[in-house]
């Protein structure tokens, strides 16, 4: 017997496991019961189904927003919003360092205007919206907040989630725009401001994902997402004006799914543990809802490979069954042809269908926890769990999460993964199908993909041009100077007053900017 | 003897996804070369003159935003403004077969696309 094989995130593995390998009753109990290990509820998936959210946008507001109304009508439950990288970064449209990449990857928003468009005859108060915005998140939701207003809808029925998690862009994703501490400041004031005014809306949804497809294993992600989740509550907490009971439900998590399938389920059922007992037993939440961990995931990404793409179709069909057996609330499933483009409407809608098979074909829905009690994945929770511990003890003795990013502590510490999973399979010595084991000499299939049209990106240049023009500059000059004042003071909440902006109709570049000039720009460690 | 070849690895842009910069660059740096890295989000006259100070012999851009094209003219515009004209370029990253040739129109040397095996990388930019 091989006596070395082990999981993907260094876990050892037993030849097979029995009832000694079962934790104590009380770390499992029911679904629905603290500390959550088996879900957050009694019921498992039969109150409610997991979110299908198809992650889309590109272009312009009209195309992406034609993209959302054909996703609903075919069924999905939620929308996610991508949006272009000079929206993420906090450039308008027109800033000539930015031309090529207006509507590339996602949805090019500057103002009010596009999301007008971009929601046209999409009831907010009837759907729930993810946005995959974080240097920008508190100026995208003052937007959305906008967008309601004009639509008539109560704020307090608006739901949705931002990801709003900047601590990871500095590790991994890039899309940084102030310091670490002035953006902690303004998370910290989303989710005062989601708490207060938009109970059903995320204010943040703390990601792992990208630690992961950076190189990080299934333990790291987890881990480091958690240190980022205490992070973010010790600022708000550290106010003073709520407690940990009044702002938990606004913080959810967001992870990617890889191939490795029970792993992957250990990996949400122990982040699910842990968190419950930090909220408990570092914040002192009081009520057992507040330590829930709410998931959303995306199944594809890194796992996904540019060789014998039809593959990765079967792929993100495991990764999704995993994550349901691990007790995701949302999920976006990705389409095969994503290593190498934008994905046409036939593969996002296979990939759509991939988790419609599974929610309603495959009854892994039916019972709460199926694998709850099995001797293998309570054992594997168990151990992931310590790993957890072990990799979180071992950062705060370094100084904690933002010294870590500051330092490029973390930044090495994914290379450096990403190098030796890189060498395990450019030896063999891990497997992917395809890639080195079973290849073939075959052509790569020419992908159609989404192609840019610049009549769109000209279209949104006019656009902006005209909301420039029709705007009342009094009131842009009013607004922005408002939020100026309240930047550079610490304890005002700048929410109202990027609504504010918001409804003069002020640009995301304009509210970036004057944020710049209170705080700075981030200045990025670079290790490989 | 003749000196290694200097290598600059740079992303530029704002696409932040650089696990493929940070592999190739090891992967150079280990077959011996010497390489520099940029980090993210770099503008391609400042990779140019990046380029030009660090007098390496050649620039590889690292591109998953889709705008490989106009980026790619751009940093070989900047290039060839800042007088570095003897640096060749190449260029990898989420890419199309089809458009291998416009980025070799636009100045790239050489063009590795998702799935590009290291050593291949590696080998290519030897032999350039």
């Amino acid at each position: 017997m091989d006596e070395t094989v082990q999981s993907e995130a260094g876990i050892p593995l037993s030849t097979s496991y029995g009832p000694d390998d079962l934790p104590p009753p009380e770390s499992i109990p029911s679904p629905g019961v603290f500390p959550f290990t088996r879900g957050n509820f009694p019921d498992g998936y039969r109150g409610r189904l997991w979110t299908i959210r198809q992650y889309s946008g590109f272009g312009t507001p009209e195309e992406s927003n034609e993209r959302y109304r054909y996703l609903l009508d075919q069924g999905a439950t939620g929308l996610s919003v991508a949006f272009d990288l000079p929206t993420q970064c906090g450039y308008d449209s027109d800033d000539p360092d930015v031309e090529e990449e207006v509507g590339r990857v996602g949805v090019a928003i500057d103002s009010l205007a596009d999301f007008e468009i971009l929601f046209d005859g999409i009831p907010l108060d009837a759907i729930s919206t993810s946005m995959t915005i974080n240097g920008s998140a508190a100026i995208l939701l003052a937007f959305y907040v906008a967008t309601g207003e004009k639509q008539g809808v109560d704020r307090a029925k608006l739901q949705g989630t931002i990801q709003n998690d900047i601590l990871k862009e500095y590790v991994s994703r890039g899309t940084w725009i102030w310091p670490p501490r002035p953006s902690l400041r303004l998370i910290a004031d989303t989710i005062e401001f989601c708490a207060d005014q938009i109970p059903r809306f995320n204010a943040i949804s703390v990601a792992g994902a990208h630690f992961r497809d950076a190189g990080a294993t299934a333990a790291q992600e987890m881990a480091f997402t958690l240190m980022d989740g205490i992070t973010y509550c010790e600022e708000v907490i550290g106010r003073g004006r709520m407690t940990i009971d009044q702002f938990a439900r606004q913080v959810s998590f967001y992870f990617y799914t890889h191939g490795n399938f029970f792993e992957e389920i250990a990996k949400y059922r122990a982040g699910r543990r842990r968190w419950a007992r930090i909220v408990r037993e570092r914040f002192g939440a009081k009520e057992d809802r507040s330590c829930m961990f709410r998931f959303g995931v995306v199944s594809g990404g890194a796992s996904l490979h540019a060789p014998q793409p039809h593959n990765n179709i079967v792929r993100v069909a495991y990764e999704a069954m995993a994550s349901v057996l691990g007790g995701v609330q949302s999920m976006f499933t990705a389409a095969w042809d994503e290593p190498f483009a934008i994905p046409t409407e036939e593969s996002a809608t296979l990939a759509l269908r991939t988790q419609q098979i599974l929610a309603y074909e495959t009854g892994v829905a039916r019972v709460a926890d199926p694998l709850g009690g099995s001797y293998y994945v309570e054992a594997l929770t168990d151990a992931m769990e310590e790993k957890l511990v072990e990799i979180m003890e071992d950062l705060e003795r370094q100084g904690g999460m933002v010294k870590g990013i500051e330092d490029g502590v973390l930044q090495r510490q994914i290379s450096e993964q990403a190098f030796s999973i890189e060498q395990a399979v450019r030896s063999g010595e891990r497997t992917v199908v395809g890639v080195n084991k079973f290849q073939t000499d075959e052509e790569r299939p020419e992908v159609e993909g989404y192609e840019l049209d610049e009549k769109g990106r000209l279209r949104q240049l006019e656009r902006l041009a005209e909301v420039k023009r029709t705007r009342s500059a009094a009131d842009v000059s009013a607004t922005l100077r408002a939020l100026a004042k309240a930047a550079a003071k610490d304890d005002e909440n700048l929410m109202p007053h990027l609504i504010d902006c918001a409804t003069a109709y002020c640009t995301v570049g304009e509210m970036v900017h004057v944020l710049k000039d209170e705080w700075g720009e981030f200045s990025q460690p670079v290790v490989f | 003897m003749s000196s290694p070849v200097r290598v600059l690895v740079a992303k530029p842009g704002l696409d932040g996804h650089d696990r493929g910069a940070k592999l190739v660059a090891r992967a150079l740096r280990d077959a011996g070369f010497e390489v520099i890295y940029t980090g993210i989000r770099q503008r391609p006259e400042a990779i140019a003159a990046v380029a030009l100070q660090e007098d390496v012999d050649v620039v590889g851009l690292s591109i998953l935003s889709g705008a490989h094209v106009a980026l790619t003219k751009k940093t070989a515009d900047a290039l060839r403004a800042a007088g570095a004209d003897d640096v060749v370029l190449v260029v990898g990253g989420t890419i199309p077969a089809k458009d291998v040739g416009r980025l070799q129109d636009a100045g790239a040397a050489a063009v590795y696309p998702t799935g590009t095996p290291l050593e291949t990388l590696v080998d290519s930019i030897r032999s350039l």
